[in-house]
Order: C-alpha cells, then sequence, then structure tokens
C-alpha cells in the first residue's frame, strides 16, 4: 500500500491506496505545524481504512511549502552567489531583476570570478584558485553558509562548478553549495537564478523534511519518503534536501496525473474546478504537457518546466447575478461556500447554488433554492459549460477527438457533456485527484545539453543522451524493466556551422518499491 | 520621443520584438542590459532621423551571434563603448550619434546601453524597420553605404576591424569571426554621415517600438485581442490564430532554419498555416497558399498575453496569433527584394505585399 498527501494553502488531502486502486480518502485543514497537518491526515486514513505502519511501501507529498517559502520571503538563508565566467556576463550581474525584498533576504553577496566555458568546449577563461579563496574568506566574513555557484555553458561542461565548489569546501568545510547543472538547463540568467534559489531554500528543506519523517516516525510508518516535482515525478527526501526548487508548481500537475490515473486516460484535457477559478491543463502520455514560457516564482524569473495550465475566474463558490445574461465570477466567496451559500442557508447566491438548482449536484438544501427562475438556471448553467468547454478547446493540440477528465470540488458545476466535447469523465475520487497524483510512483531521469558535431552523428548523439536520461531515471530509483524515454527535443542552434544541437531527453520509470503486497 | 527612460525600456524591447519578426533576440536580456545602463548612468537623448545635421557622424551598434549563445553568455557590458572607440581610430574622428540597425528583442536595447554608456544621443530610427538574418540586408545596402569599417569586439578584449569590397563580404568573414568569438559578439558598422543617414534610416523605429509595446500591455490589461490591435495599428492584417502542432528545426550553412506547423482554432477552424523561418519568419503558408512573404513582417504573438514569440522560443503547443504586417516601402522596390526577397531566400513565388494577398482571399 502507499499513501499520497497533497498539501495546499488551505486543504491538506491524502489518499491509501494499493497499486492504482484507491482503499480511503481524506481531507484535512492545512496546519501552521508542518508535522501536525501530515499526522492529522495520517490519522484520518488509518480511520477510514485500518493499516498496519508496516504495509506501508511509500508515503509520497506534494506540498507548497518551498513556493511559499519564496513568495513569503520567508525562512530563507543568506546566500552567497559566485558566477564563473569572466570577462563575459558582467554586463548583468547576478540578482538584476530580483524584487528587493527578495535580494535583501538572501543578501547581496555577489562574486564574479574567472572561470566558464565557450558553446563548444572551449574555456572562456582558466578557473583562478586564488580569486576563488579570496571569495571564500568573504563568505566566512558575512557569515554565510549556503552557496549558488553558476558557469558559463556548465550544462555543456560541469568542470568548473565542480572545481569551484571543491575549492570552497576545501576552506569553509561546513559550506552547502547549489551547482547550477544540477539545478537548470541552458539560459544563465535563468538558470543561476533558480540555483540561488535552490541554494536559500536548503535549511527550509531541511525543516520540512525533518518535520515529515517525524509526522510518519510518529505513526510508526518507517517506509520511504518521496516528495513530487515539478514534472510528475517523484524525488526521495535526500534529493529534496539537495534541490528543494524541484518541487515547485507540483500542485496543478499532481491533480492533473491524478485525474489521468483516475479515469485511466493518458491523453486527456483536465478541467479542476476549485472554489474560485477552473484550471485547464492537458495531459500527454500520462505526464502534464509543458507550459513554454518562462516562470516567474516569486518574481523571480526562472527556466523551469511547469505545466501548461489556463485558468478562468469560475468556481463553485463564485457569485451570481441571475438574470436574462447572467454574470458568474470573478469574484467567490471561497472557503465560505459552506456558510454563505443559498443550499447552506446563507444568503449568497453562488455557482453552486443554482447548479443544485438546476438538478445537477445534490448539495446543502435544494428547497432553499426551489425558488430561482427555471429557465434562468438552465441558460446560466449552459453558459457556464460554454465557457469551460472554449477554455478547454485551447488546449487541444489537433482537431482529434479528445476527452476531458472532471476534477476538484467545484466539478459539479458542469454537465455530463461540454461544447466541443463527445466525452466528458468524472472519475470517482474526484475530489483528491491532486493527492492521487502525488501517490502515483513514478521517477525521472533528464539530459538537457548542447552536443557539437564532435560527439557524433545525430543518432550517436541522440543515443548517448537516451542512455544518459536513462541511467539517471535509474539512479533515482526507476525500475529498470519500466525505464522508458518520454521526451526527446532537439533544438539546433542559430547561426552555428558544426550542427551544434541543444538535445534534451526525460526518462521515466516506475518507483522500484520496497515490498509488494 | 525625445528622451529614452527606465521606465519606456520593457515597451521599446516588447514593441521592438514584435517588428523583430521572431528574430532579432531575446527581449528581456536586452532590457536588462539596456535597463542597467540608464539607471546607472541616466536617461538617452533621442534625436529624430530628420534632425540630423548632414556632417554627423552616425554608427549603427548591434549584438550578432547565437541567441541561444547570448543568453548563456552575455556580454561583459563595455564591448560596444569598445567598438565604437575602434570605429572612430579607424576613421580618424568622433561619432556624434548612436543608431540601431535592426528593430528586434535585443538588438533595439544595444543601442540605448550604448548610447547611455558613450553620452551619445541616439537616433529615433533604424537600417531596415525589422530584423533580418544577414548584415547585408539593410537599407543602406541599397544607398550604396558600404558596411566598412565595421569592428567586431568579443568580451575578451579582441578587436577585428574589417575591410571588406562589399557588404556581402563583410557578412561572411564576420560570420567566421563570429564564431571563433563563442557565437556571440558585438559589433559596430555602417558608419554614415548624417546626410546619408537622413536617407537610409527607417525614422520612428523606437517610438514606434514603444507604442506597440504599449499597445499589448493595455490590451492584456483589458481584456482585448492585441494582435489584432497590432495589424490595425500597423496597416496590416491578422494571419490566423492557432496552436503550434509541430516544430521542425534544422542547422544548415550556419542558420537556424525551419517549418513550424500551427492547426487553426476559432474561425481557423480546420484550416492549417505553414511558417517557414530562417532566424525570422520568411514565408506564411494557409492550406498551401502563401498569405505572407519576406520582406514583409510575419509576427508570431502568443495568442492570450500578446507577447512575442521569437522563433527560437516556438515550442509544439504554442496558442498563437499571426500578423503580417508591411514592410518599408523601400524593400519592395526592385532594388530591395533582389536584396531580401523570396528569391533570395529560395523561394520561387513571386512577392505580392501581405494587404494584396488578405484582399484576394
Amino acid at each position: 500500500m502507499h499513501i499520497g498527501i497533497d498539501v495546499g494553502g488551505t486543504n491538506t488531502d491524502a489518499v491509501l491506496m494499493a497499486g492504482d486502486r484507491v482503499l480511503a480518502t481524506i481531507k484535512t485543514a492545512t496546519t501552521q505545524d508542518v508535522t501536525t497537518g501530515i499526522r492529522d491526515a495520517l490519522d484520518g486514513l488509518a480511520e477510514a481504512h485500518p493499516f498496519a505502519p508496516g504495509d506501508i511501501d511509500v508515503v509520497a507529498i506534494g506540498t507548497t511549502h518551498f513556493t511559499n517559502a519564496v513568495i513569503q520571503a520567508s525562512g530563507l538563508a543568506a546566500t552567497a552567489v559566485v558566477r564563473l565566467g569572466l570577462p563575459a556576463a558582467a554586463g548583468i550581474p547576478p540578482l538584476t531583476g530580483w524584487p528587493a525584498r527578495l535580494r535583501s533576504a538572501i543578501g547581496e553577496h555577489v562574486h564574479l570570478c574567472h572561470g566558464g566555458h565557450e558553446f563548444d568546449g572551449r574555456e572562456i577563461s582558466p578557473l583562478d584558485p586564488d580569486e576563488l579563496k579570496r571569495v571564500a574568506e568573504d563568505i566566512v566574513a558575512c557569515g554565510v553558509d549556503s552557496v549558488a555557484i553558476t558557469s558559463i555553458f556548465s550544462p555543456v561542461n560541469q568542470e568548473m562548478e565542480l572545481a569551484a565548489a571543491e575549492i570552497l569546501r576545501a576552506q569553509v568545510p561546513w559550506l552547502r553549495i547549489s551547482l547550477s547543472h544540477e539545478v537548470g538547463r541552458v539560459g544563465l540568467l535563468e538558470r543561476e537564478n533558480a540555483t540561488i534559489v535552490n541554494a536559500s531554500l536548503l535549511p527550509v528543506a531541511d525543516r520540512i523534511t525533518g518535520a515529515f519523517h517525524a509526522a510518519l516516525v510518529k505513526v510508526g510508518i518507517e517506509a520511504p519518503l518521496y516528495l513530487s516535482q515539478n514534472d510528475g515525478t517523484l524525488m526521495d527526501a535526500e534529493y529534496v534536501r539537495r534541490y528543494p526548487v524541484a518541487t515547485f508548481a507540483a500542485g496543478p500537475t499532481n491533480s492533473m496525473r491524478g485525474a489521468a490515473l483516475l479515469s485511466g486516460l493518458s491523453d486527456c484535457v483536465v478541467v479542476d474546478i476549485g472554489g474560485t477559478t477552473t484550471d485547464v491543463g492537458a495531459v500527454v502520455g500520462g505526464f502534464p504537457r509543458p507550459a513554454t514560457t518562462e516562470v516567474d516564482i516569486g518574481g523571480v524569473r526562472t527556466n523551469f518546466r511547469m505545466p501548461d495550465v489556463v485558468s478562468i475566474g469560475i468556481g463553485g463558490g463564485s457569485r451570481v447575478v441571475l438574470g436574462e445574461e447572467s454574470v458568474v465570477g470573478p469574484e467567490s466567496v471561497g472557503l465560505r461556500l459552506h456558510t454563505e451559500g443559498l443550499v447552506f442557508g446563507g444568503s449568497t447566491l453562488t455557482a453552486t447554488d443554482v447548479a443544485v438548482a438546476g438538478g445537477l449536484a445534490d448539495i446543502g438544501d435544494p428547497t432553499l433554492v426551489a425558488h430561482l427562475d427555471r429557465a434562468r438556471v438552465r441558460r446560466c448553467l449552459d453558459a457556464i459549460a460554454r465557457r469551460v468547454g472554449v477554455l478547454a478547446d485551447t488546449m487541444r493540440t489537433s482537431a482529434e477527438p479528445i476527452p476531458m477528465v472532471l476534477v476538484g470540488g467545484g466539478s459539479v458545476l458542469l454537465p455530463d457533456s461540454v461544447p466541443g466535447f463527445d466525452k466528458v469523465v468524472r472519475p470517482e475520487n474526484y475530489a483528491v485527484a491532486n493527492a492521487i497524483g502525488a501517490a502515483i510512483a513514478q521517477v525521472g531521469g533528464e539530459v538537457d545539453r548542447v552536443f557539437s558535431a564532435a560527439d557524433g552523428s545525430r543518432g550517436d548523439i541522440l543515443d548517448k543522451a537516451k542512455d544518459e536520461a536513462l541511467r539517471k531515471a535509474v539512479l533515482a530509483g526507476a525500475d529498470e524493466d519500466t525505464v522508458r524515454v518520454v521526451e526527446v527535443e532537439e533544438l539546433p542552434m542559430a547561426y552555428l556551422p558544426g550542427d551544434a544541437v541543444r538535445v534534451r531527453v526525460k526518462a521515466v520509470g516506475d518507483l522500484v518499491l520496497g515490498g509488494t503486497r | 520621443m525625445n528622451k529614452i527612460d527606465v521606465a519606456d525600456i520593457a515597451d521599446i524591447a516588447k514593441g521592438a520584438a514584435i517588428l523583430g519578426a521572431g528574430g532579432g533576440g531575446d527581449p528581456y536580456l536586452g532590457r536588462l542590459l539596456a535597463e542597467r545602463a540608464v539607471e546607472r548612468i541616466g536617461p538617452v537623448r533621442v534625436v529624430p532621423v530628420s534632425d540630423l545635421p548632414d556632417d554627423a557622424l552616425v554608427l549603427p551598434v548591434a549584438m550578432m551571434g547565437a541567441p541561444t549563445v547570448i543568453v548563456e553568455k552575455p556580454p561583459a557590458g563595455d564591448e560596444l563603448v569598445r567598438a565604437v572607440a575602434a570605429i572612430e581610430g579607424a576613421l580618424g574622428r568622433p561619432v556624434t550619434h548612436i543608431a540601431c540597425l535592426e528593430a528586434g528583442g535585443l538588438n533595439s536595447m544595444t543601442p540605448i546601453a550604448t548610447a547611455a554608456a558613450t553620452g551619445l544621443p541616439l537616433i529615433d530610427g533604424d537600417g531596415m524597420g525589422r530584423a533580418f538574418p544577414e548584415l547585408q540586408m539593410v537599407l543602406p545596402t541599397l544607398d550604396g553605404i558600404p558596411c566598412s569599417p565595421m569592428v567586431m569586439v568579443d568580451e575578451k578584449g579582441n578587436t577585428v576591424v574589417l575591410d571588406t569590397v562589399d557588404n556581402t563580404w563583410a557578412e561572411r568573414l564576420a560570420r567566421g569571426a563570429t564564431v571563433e568569438m563563442g557565437c556571440s559578439a558585438s559589433i559596430a558598422l555602417y558608419p554614415m554621415t548624417g546626410k546619408a543617414a537622413r536617407a537610409a534610416l527607417v525614422p520612428g523605429t523606437l517610438g514606434l517600438a514603444a507604442r506597440l509595446g504599449r499597445l499589448v500591455t493595455e490590451c492584456r490589461a483589458e481584456h482585448r485581442d492585441a494582435a489584432r490591435a497590432v495589424a490595425e495599428e500597423m496597416g496590416g492584417v491578422v494571419l490566423f490564430t492557432g496552436k503550434v502542432v509541430d516544430v521542425a528545426r534544422k542547422t544548415t550553412g550556419g542558420f537556424a532554419r525551419g517549418e513550424a506547423v500551427l492547426a487553426g482554432t476559432g474561425a481557423d477552424d480546420g484550416a492549417a498555416l505553414t511558417l517557414s523561418f530562417q532566424n525570422e519568419h520568411l514565408v506564411a503558408a494557409r492550406d498551401g497558399r502563401v498569405v505572407a512573404s519576406v520582406p514583409d513582417l510575419i509576427c508570431v504573438l502568443d495568442a492570450e498575453t500578446g507577447e512575442p514569440v521569437t522563433t527560437e522560443a516556438m515550442g509544439y503547443g504554442y496558442r498563437v496569433t499571426v500578423v503580417g504586417l508591411p514592410c518599408h516601402s523601400r524593400w519592395r522596390t526592385r532594388e530591395g527584394l533582389a536584396l531580401v526577397g523570396p528569391a533570395y531566400f529560395g523561394y520561387d513565388h513571386p512577392y505580392l505585399p501581405v494587404e494584396h494577398l488578405a484582399r484576394q482571399s
């Protein structure tokens, strides 16, 4: 058996699963104290479906803790930033374009140093050990113990970052160091930003993973702990302590993955309707389709792959003005739906009330909405379905029919047919799809590098990249028999003779579970 | 527009990236470079093309290389100042005005940073009214203005001065040197007199870019269709709205060439648009029929936000609107088309203005 938990800003959802079968689900309020919140969820599951702690193979948690730490600039470590590449790139020093609040949270300990590589692997300038020793002295003097090291073209050649880390660590053995080639992809500023954010989150990662562990220990679960990454795969707690930034945007990813699993559809459009908004994403081959635009985290630009999600302000708690042309949202009563909505004895007309009046949902007391005009209710519900349908249609990438999967507590607003979609699926346990997404135990490995003609023919290069991604997935804990390449992307680099090409390959496999039960 | 302040830069970068027709470099990187220079040194004085005195020495500056390399290896910061000094050394007289060679996300910004750093005024104009992939593809070439002396500078301190027999040779030699410099170089070229600049440069490019950038921002705030607004502002045509369903790229002759296929949505449901590009978009064909062609501008905007999408960034699943904008009238002459028309890029269709093609359908 395994457990999936999704820690959101408001609710913590948890599921107990055996293989793909859902045994129990629970929704609890997210608590200030991390350990208590997880323990409450685990206790709730045990109550719903008693299990022996020893029967649990894996606990997987999706959390917004790290995203929130950055957005609120709270608990971040003072972080020294070392960039290797002088004389290049000095025109835009590290932390350029960062919000002042985050800059002051991590301090302005910026060091531009020699080093770095050209696109083809030549050195821009040699690494200068004395220069780095002076950086170490400064780091000690400032009392900083997290460091982010970024070398130009380190996705092509990691040597300089590794050597610089060794020099700094020899001088200051207790340093926590994040290296950019392990964090991000080509694109210096975005990769450097992600590395700095990562380094500043290292103490938060220790604290949060420690609190998660403590909750499991209290309940007596000895199973390994995994956390969800933004690409829908899992990483173990040890990995999170080194790469906390990889947890960003795991929420929508988990919800889409959960929807795919619950519906048994590996290609679908997922509509997740909450209290205030409707999020629509696309699942391709079981994974959310990534967004193509750069992603800001708390005002810092990074080049992480985030799921491609579009949203509109329609949810179960949306306020409604019923008329010939009804107005739905974007204002919402949100969490207060259960006190303010008409069917709950409140005085605000919400989308949920209209759904109950129209016979789509059986929530609260239907007699409290019996007075609403039937024809207007019908037209209002049709308009909601039409708006969601138009939004969902933009996520399609071909004219082929694609099924729609409805999840989230607010999905009662939609009828069983949505304009433009022949097949609408409303799976069981739709309200906890995100926790189910967390519970899907898959792990991955990724390669993103610039190769030149010297690396061999196109076929050789692709094979090399695929092998490396597969190896990385197995190292991350994937079962060798199930691991496979799920994504290959080639980007020839403009203006270069010699056929330099940037190759990105992702491999994914099922997590090796301790004892299969 | 008589000066450029920090607050103007984001709009200009965005608008110029639209005019870049898919090329011209990363507007974010460009914006950071220009903002940093103007923040530190102060606003840049802007001079209309028509106000240039006959004896002014106008110097366009830019960055050359692979966009993917420039975002990984940004400049040291002083390259273009050194390039300006090297041109002054070669000509034996001081440069009086900095100019923009091409409109594009990065190359509209490098002249702003250079003008700030040198204290020289910047001309509100550019050499082509859009972006093109090769150095000789500028209106000054039509006027017989030589690219030489051209200076290339890298972050390491290397300076190359080119003196070539024609502007096509400048492109060929500079391309090779750029690769040796690590695929990014800062360049100063086409030094010209104020009199020549008045005749050769496209006037008002920076002001136009700022207007377009603001327009996109406003449309987003008001939930209006930015692409349509841009097309109306420029006397152009909305060609297509759809999703990118395939991008095939290949590197030939040192350029990233390729094709993107868009599947129509909304009013264009059921139709397909094929975009062919060589760093910039060259041809747009709807269900096999050419609806816009180089040298007219084919611009791809994010359907939701109106943000310009460069050919480098365009990927599977992108939801975009494609607009066709008329190019500068001189590109539509026989000489202009010989330099940058469809035939030069290897296409056999005749050039027809985008607004005529729209009327035919």
